[in-house]
């Protein structure tokens, strides 16, 4: 009968879909295995207290740990109040009119530019023009464009989710554009702007090509006292040992690795965290 | 008819456009104070436009463009020396769909005071303003919960309380009960006969028989003009226009 055909067809797809998930699952349990089968047995506070050494049982990890939370920290620190402060503009006070389509699209092809141009770009301007070296401050502001417009498009898509009756009504007992904003369009979007912010650092946190390219250093034995100094960053350590001929060091990268992966999903967990505690807040 | 100091409102040549679409097309009204007035009419007659331009809220909606004189206690509340969110403040509105903020419903009722700077004690004013909304018996004793926890009727009746927080002269209702069952809409239609001796209510409806209940004045819309306004006993016993008994009898719309 028909019917029995259309349910084996549903049948098929529907095992298709498991399959292509398992793929994806299976791929990740295996690497996820070796890493740990590899890198734990390294994986102590000795690792994560030492500077880099050419002995990998004395190498460490301090200084590209301690490298990448400064990037990170400043990042978020330039990124998140420019990239919602460029999403408020466009989503509320812009007029539709081309300038502001051409800004919008611009902005959306900036999110898919090779993270290398950025690099040249954080060498001409942050490292040349500006000055400041071969830092970890240029690194931030270079990273920083780089997530931008990853802000801006997930702070712009959260906002435009907000009913237009919140406005509406918000409008209509006297609020001025920027108190609609502030107290209602703003807490509503805060989830949706959140999660694009931690997509936007958890891009940050694994870059590497524009890093090596403003001339972040690959043998670091400081922790960064100040954003002028010079720095390094897990990934960057972490390729650095994997390509050197002892086995040893590839073990080490693995714990290396370990590390990176736990300093995202504490990142990670803290955003949603973040998130789930305001959405509680404005909805009780 | 009322005379210039019974008229709170009134609409003088009135044109509205949104894009080429000439959605009102000289308008000329007066709204009685303390008197209840119902706009009626089929949909796309612009009875909800024509709402809007008493608080500017169509400045809100791009390339809308508007013509003529909206007087409010006889000052032109177009003119460019007036402040909309001073308009709004002074003619407060209420929603075809209950709207509440997201937050608590102390929040809620506060939110329009806290914009406009209110000095005073705000506990009061929004015990005050939710007992004129005759919901306070029901949220006195959990005023930080969420008002989205609240049924549709309690909703709509806690937006009423937020407008009236900011002491507004004038109350616009744009359909206030077409989201509401047959119980809540009672006791909403109950609240603007109560409302009525504070405020001056403009209503926007759909329902003949709701018009026909609560209102003083009556004024029946068609495309973009008004085809007859009188008191409401007049319109629909004696109308004296063949559109509108065609209207309230039902023959369209």
């Amino acid at each position: 009968m028909k019917r029995r055909a259309r349910r084996e067809k549903d049948r098929i797809f529907k095992l298709f879909l498991v399959l292509a998930l398992l793929a994806g699952v299976a791929a990740l349990l295996l690497l996820l295995e070796e890493v740990l089968r590899k890198g734990l047995p390294w994986l102590d506070f000795r690792f994560l207290t030492s500077f880099p050494s050419r002995f990998p049982e004395q190498a460490g990890i301090k200084s590209a740990l301690a490298g990448t939370l400064w990037l990170l920290g400043l990042t978020a620190m330039f990124a998140i109040p420019v990239g919602v402060g460029a999403a408020v503009y466009l989503q509320e006070f812009a007029g539709r009119n081309r300038p502001t389509a051409f800004l919008q699209l611009n902005i959306s092809n900036l999110a898919g530019v090779p993270s290398i141009v950025y690099g040249i770009l954080g060498l001409a301007v942050f490292v040349r023009a500006l000055a400041l070296g071969r830092s970890v401050l240029a690194g931030a502001l270079t990273m920083s464009l780089l997530v931008l417009p990853i802000i801006i498009v997930a702070a712009q898509e959260a906002m435009r989710a907000v009913p237009g009756s919140l406005r509406d009504a918000a409008f209509a007992l006297g609020a001025t554009r920027w108190q609609a904003v502030r107290r209602v369009v703003l807490p509503a979007a805060l989830p949706g702007i959140l999660t694009g912010i931690i997509l936007a650092l958890s891009r940050a946190i694994g870059e590497t090509a524009p890093l090596i390219m403003i001339g972040a250093l690959t043998f670091v034995p400081f922790v960064p006292a100040g954003p002028l100094d010079a720095f390094t960053v897990l990934p960057i350590q972490i390729f650095n040992w994997t390509s050197r001929p002892r086995e040893e060091f590839r073990l080490i990268a693995a714990a290396g690795i370990i590390v990176l992966l736990g300093v995202l999903l504490t990142m990670n967990a803290g955003a949603v965290w973040l998130r789930n505690r305001y959405q509680r807040r404005s909805e009780s | 008819m009322s005379s210039t100091s019974n008229q709170v409102l009134g609409a003088d040549g009135l044109n509205l456009w949104y894009g080429t679409h000439h959605v009102l097309k000289g308008i000329t009204l007066g709204i009685t104070r303390h008197r209840v007035t119902a706009l009626i009419g089929p949909s796309g007659c612009g009875k909800s436009s024509f709402l809007r331009c008493f608080n500017r809220m169509n400045e809100l909606i791009p390339e809308s463009r508007v013509e003529g004189r909206i007087h409010f206690n006889g000052r032109d509340i177009n003119d460019p020396e007036v402040d909309a969110t001073e308009v709004r403040h002074r003619i407060g509105m209420v929603f075809q769909k209950p709207n509440p903020f997201p937050k608590s419903i102390f929040d809620n009722v506060a939110f329009g005071p806290r914009v406009n700077g209110y000095r005073g004690d705000l506990g009061e004013l929004v015990e005050t303003s939710l007992r004129r909304a005759a919901l306070w018996d029901e949220v006195h004793d959990r005023l930080g919960q969420s008002a989205l926890a609240l049924s549709g009727g309690q909703q709509q009746r806690l937006c009423i309380a937020r407008a009236l927080a900011v002491e507004p002269e004038v109350l616009l209702m744009d359909e206030p009960c077409s989201a509401l069952d047959p119980a809540s809409t009672a006791k909403i239609e109950d609240l603007i006969g109560e409302l009525k001796e504070r405020y001056s209510i403009i209503i926007v409806t759909h329902n003949m028989q709701q018009a026909a209940r609560v209102s003083d004045q009556t004024a029946f819309l068609l495309e973009g003009e008004i085809v007859e306004y009188g008191r409401t006993g007049g319109i629909f016993t004696r109308p004296e226009d063949p559109r509108t008994e065609d209207y309230i009898t039902g023959r369209f719309g």
